[in-house]
């Protein structure tokens, strides 16, 4: 549906305009009255135009470059919106190249624009001149550099129609400042479609129909489902498919949150760090079910014994994922949606209540073993997975979880519970540490009324703590928990593993945490006894402010199961 | 699974970076490229790469996912060589005094099937166009009386079977 302003712009007379004050009307147009960047040399003409149009554009400035990725995708994949990063040429440009990558990675809709030197001076060197098409290629699903003005509505148009349709992904439009500064009569019409791109190819009904009957011909079905349920806004339809075919079902790190935690079927999640059921059982199913998921490395441990003994169907949107990692029986492609809205109806309703009962008796395995250490602990020292439940509790399950990258990061999926999609938020591809604060700032901007908790260690917490700035001038009430164990966690566990605890450059020693968050004027508190946890938690959840609390946790704490690097998920080590 | 050579088409459109994010795609997986010829092909504004690697099926079909997904990309396809008419151009630069002093020089013109392009006061040119192993057996008959300059092209190609690209262009229908 068309918004009355899109409308509007479409059928407005052409205008003459600089082609800074065009971007502002492409952004308005696209429905963006947000955007996070930081000004320089080359693009100084749009922030000019920016300053003049602050009644329909809200520019945060964010304290690094990177910082500005981060939270346009906290943005996006909270909202389902695009979300879009400003910078300039040179090092600005360059700064966003990580957040590119991440974007691109997990499949993330984000419309970058960089400023470019002149076009006289291209190629010359000149002062914070970079070729950032050139180094942006690879990271980015579509990249384009307009050195006249009048190119630039098309190819916004073309930018948001490719970032958002199809599997998402990152554009960069970088712009040369004459571009910028020359008028032109200007038109906006939004991109319906791009000859050489198939965004989502048409469902097939047959591939559909021998979906349908190897799942109600199976003994043992397995569902895993990813970020394609998520993307293509199918949570219903797979909720729907779960229950008739009564399919138990796991999940990758990206579509955690996608059916609520609590959903008798969800068997918890698939993975390195996930859960030792649906592993262990990938290697028992009969037919095994990805919904919108690529299986990943970090999915499949060792392909060469990775579900052979199953039958493979892919529910997929990208044809390039199909055959990629899995040899697959059967692959449906199209949008998640509307495959599995076709599926239903061909589906019997059914039952496997001895098979389901094989999860739950390898989850009260799992129980015993890890979980309950985790999150009930005996030992002296706070565990991470007791801070996850302790913020289940106080949160009601209901926040946004934003997580870095680390052990933290999988106490946060392993532990965290959800009753709602887009709330797991994390960097699933590319584990780019220093994601979670700035992209905490990008979720709670794309929903205020949401509570939203990054978790963070204390090593990605450095990486972009800068960020922090952006809460202060802003006043977002993001609430960021550290869990400090004063060490790179994960690292230290390989190395603990696999590298005869050799500790090398993996023991931190860090500042007071809370003394640099109150220099931010940010609420803050530090925990380190059980005891004064739960009312830690308590407060921060019930503050309407940005609130910091530090929790010092015990430092050589490990993530268990864990499916070793290379191994088969039947492999998986509980301790 | 056996490396063999493919030949990989590319339809595209015609614009400036698609040669970057196309080679992008054998850089990141370390595969090398064997040749490259870049022209405009049967239909008009649309360009076609033809590129041979020496790999897997199971890379090839790979990389053709990945350029088949890139934005600007029509379609690609790839065939082993028993699959497509193929051909190779070289350029020989000998010097003329050559062509009169010896007279294997002129044996080899003719039953090379090649042409003579220009002949100078110092210099001439041959063109040969053929399988690579014509082309490789000609210069190594030319060589020991000297070559000044050699170049040879990229393999151009056509496939037995049809590419359907016009259908898929005239089915687009921005909606």
């Amino acid at each position: 549906m068309e918004t009355v302003k899109e409308k509007q712009t479409k059928t407005k007379s052409t205008i003459k305009v600089s082609g800074a004050e065009a971007i502002i009307h492409c952004l308005v147009a696209e429905g963006v009255d947000l955007l996070f960047g930081y000004p320089g040399g080359a693009i100084m003409p749009v922030y000019d135009e920016l300053y003049k149009h602050q009644d329909k554009l809200t520019h945060i400035l964010t304290r690094h470059e990177q910082g500005a990725t981060h939270a346009a995708q906290g943005y996006a994949r909270v909202s389902g919106r695009v979300g879009v990063a400003m910078a300039t040429s040179g090092p600005g440009a360059t700064n966003l190249v990580t957040g590119l990558a991440d974007a691109q990675i997990d499949s993330t809709p984000m419309v970058c624009i960089t400023g470019q030197v002149t076009r006289h001076l291209l190629g010359s060197d000149a002062f914070q001149e970079t070729d950032i098409i050139g180094i942006s290629t690879p990271v980015t699903k579509w990249n384009y550099q307009i050195t006249d003005a009048s190119e630039i509505p098309s190819v916004f148009a073309k930018a948001f129609y490719i970032a958002k349709s199809g599997r998402p992904g990152p554009v960069l439009i970088d712009i040369t400042k004459n571009a910028q500064f020359d008028e032109f009569d200007f038109s906006y019409k939004k991109c319906k479609g791009v000859r050489s791109y198939i965004p989502t190819p048409k469902p097939n009904i047959g591939s559909i129909t021998a979906a349908a009957e190897l799942i109600n011909n199976a003994k043992k079905p397995m569902i895993v489902w990813g970020q394609g349920v998520i993307l293509g806004h199918a949570e219903e339809e797979l909720k729907a498919v779960i229950d008739k075919a009564g399919v138990p079902a796991a999940w990758t790190i990206m579509g955690e949150s996608a059916i609520p935690t609590s959903h008798p079927l969800n068997v918890g999640m698939v993975g390195m760090h996930g859960n030792y059921g649906p592993n262990v059982l990938t290697n028992e199913c009969d037919v095994l079910i990805a919904v919108g998921m690529r299986f990943d490395d970090r999915v499949t441990g060792s392909l060469d014994t990775y579900a052979k003994q199953a039958k493979v169907i892919h529910f997929e949107i990208d044809p390039a994922e199909i055959n990629k990692n899995v040899k697959v029986d059967v692959a449906v492609l199209g949008d998640s949606k509307e495959t599995l809205g076709l599926l239903l109806p061909l589906l019997k309703q059914n039952k496997h209540d001895s098979w389901h009962n094989e999860f739950k008796k390898k989850y009260q395995i799992e129980f015993d073993t890890v979980i309950k250490n985790d999150i009930h602990p005996t030992k002296e020292g706070l565990t991470m997975g007791e801070v996850l439940e302790q913020i289940n509790i106080a949160s009601g399950q209901n926040a946004v979880m934003v997580s870095d990258v680390g052990q933290h990061q999988m106490f946060t999926c392993r532990y965290a519970r959800f009753k709602q999609s887009k709330s797991n938020i994390t960097s699933g591809g590319l584990g780019t540490m220093g994601f979670a604060l700035p992209a905490a700032i990008g979720a709670k901007m794309g929903a205020m009324d949401r509570e939203v908790i990054a978790i963070i260690g204390d090593g990605g917490f450095q990486m972009t703590i800068q960020e922090l700035g952006v809460i202060f001038q802003h006043n977002v009430p993001v609430k960021i928990v550290v869990l400090n164990n004063d060490h790179l966690g994960m690292v230290r566990q390989w190395q603990e593993l696999f590298f005869d605890k050799r500790y090398a450059s993996t023991v931190m020693v860090n500042p007071n945490f809370v003394k640099i968050a109150e220099g931010y004027s940010i609420e803050s508190k530090s925990v380190s006894k059980r005891e004064d946890l739960k009312a830690a938690i308590k407060e921060m959840i019930a503050s309407d402010k940005p609130y910091f609390l530090e929790v010092k946790v015990e430092q050589e704490d490990n993530v268990f199961p864990m499916i070793p690097s290379g191994a088969s998920v039947s492999e998986v080590r509980l301790k | 699974m056996e490396k063999q050579w493919f030949t990989i088409s590319v339809y595209s459109e015609n614009n400036v970076g698609l040669l970057n994010r196309i080679s992008g795609i054998f850089l990141k997986r370390h595969i090398n490229i064997e040749s490259l010829n870049v022209s405009k092909s049967e239909i008009d504004d649309v360009s076609k790469f033809t590129i041979v690697v020496y790999t897997t099926e199971k890379w090839v079909h790979n990389i053709v996912g990945q350029m088949e997904k890139q934005i600007e990309v029509i379609k690609a396809f790839y065939h082993i060589d028993e699959e497509t008419i193929y051909q190779e151009s070289a350029l020989f630069k000998i010097n003329s005094a050559l062509l009169f002093d010896e007279r294997q020089i002129q044996n080899i013109i003719k039953e090379s099937n090649s042409q003579i392009v220009t002949v100078s006061r110092d210099f001439f040119v041959l063109a040969k166009s053929g399988r690579r192993e014509e082309i490789n057996e000609m210069h190594d008959l030319l060589k020991p009386f000297g070559i000044m300059q050699f170049v040879r092209s990229g393999r151009i190609s056509v496939s037995k079977d049809v590419m359907k690209i016009s259908e898929m262009l005239n089915e687009f229908q921005p909606n």
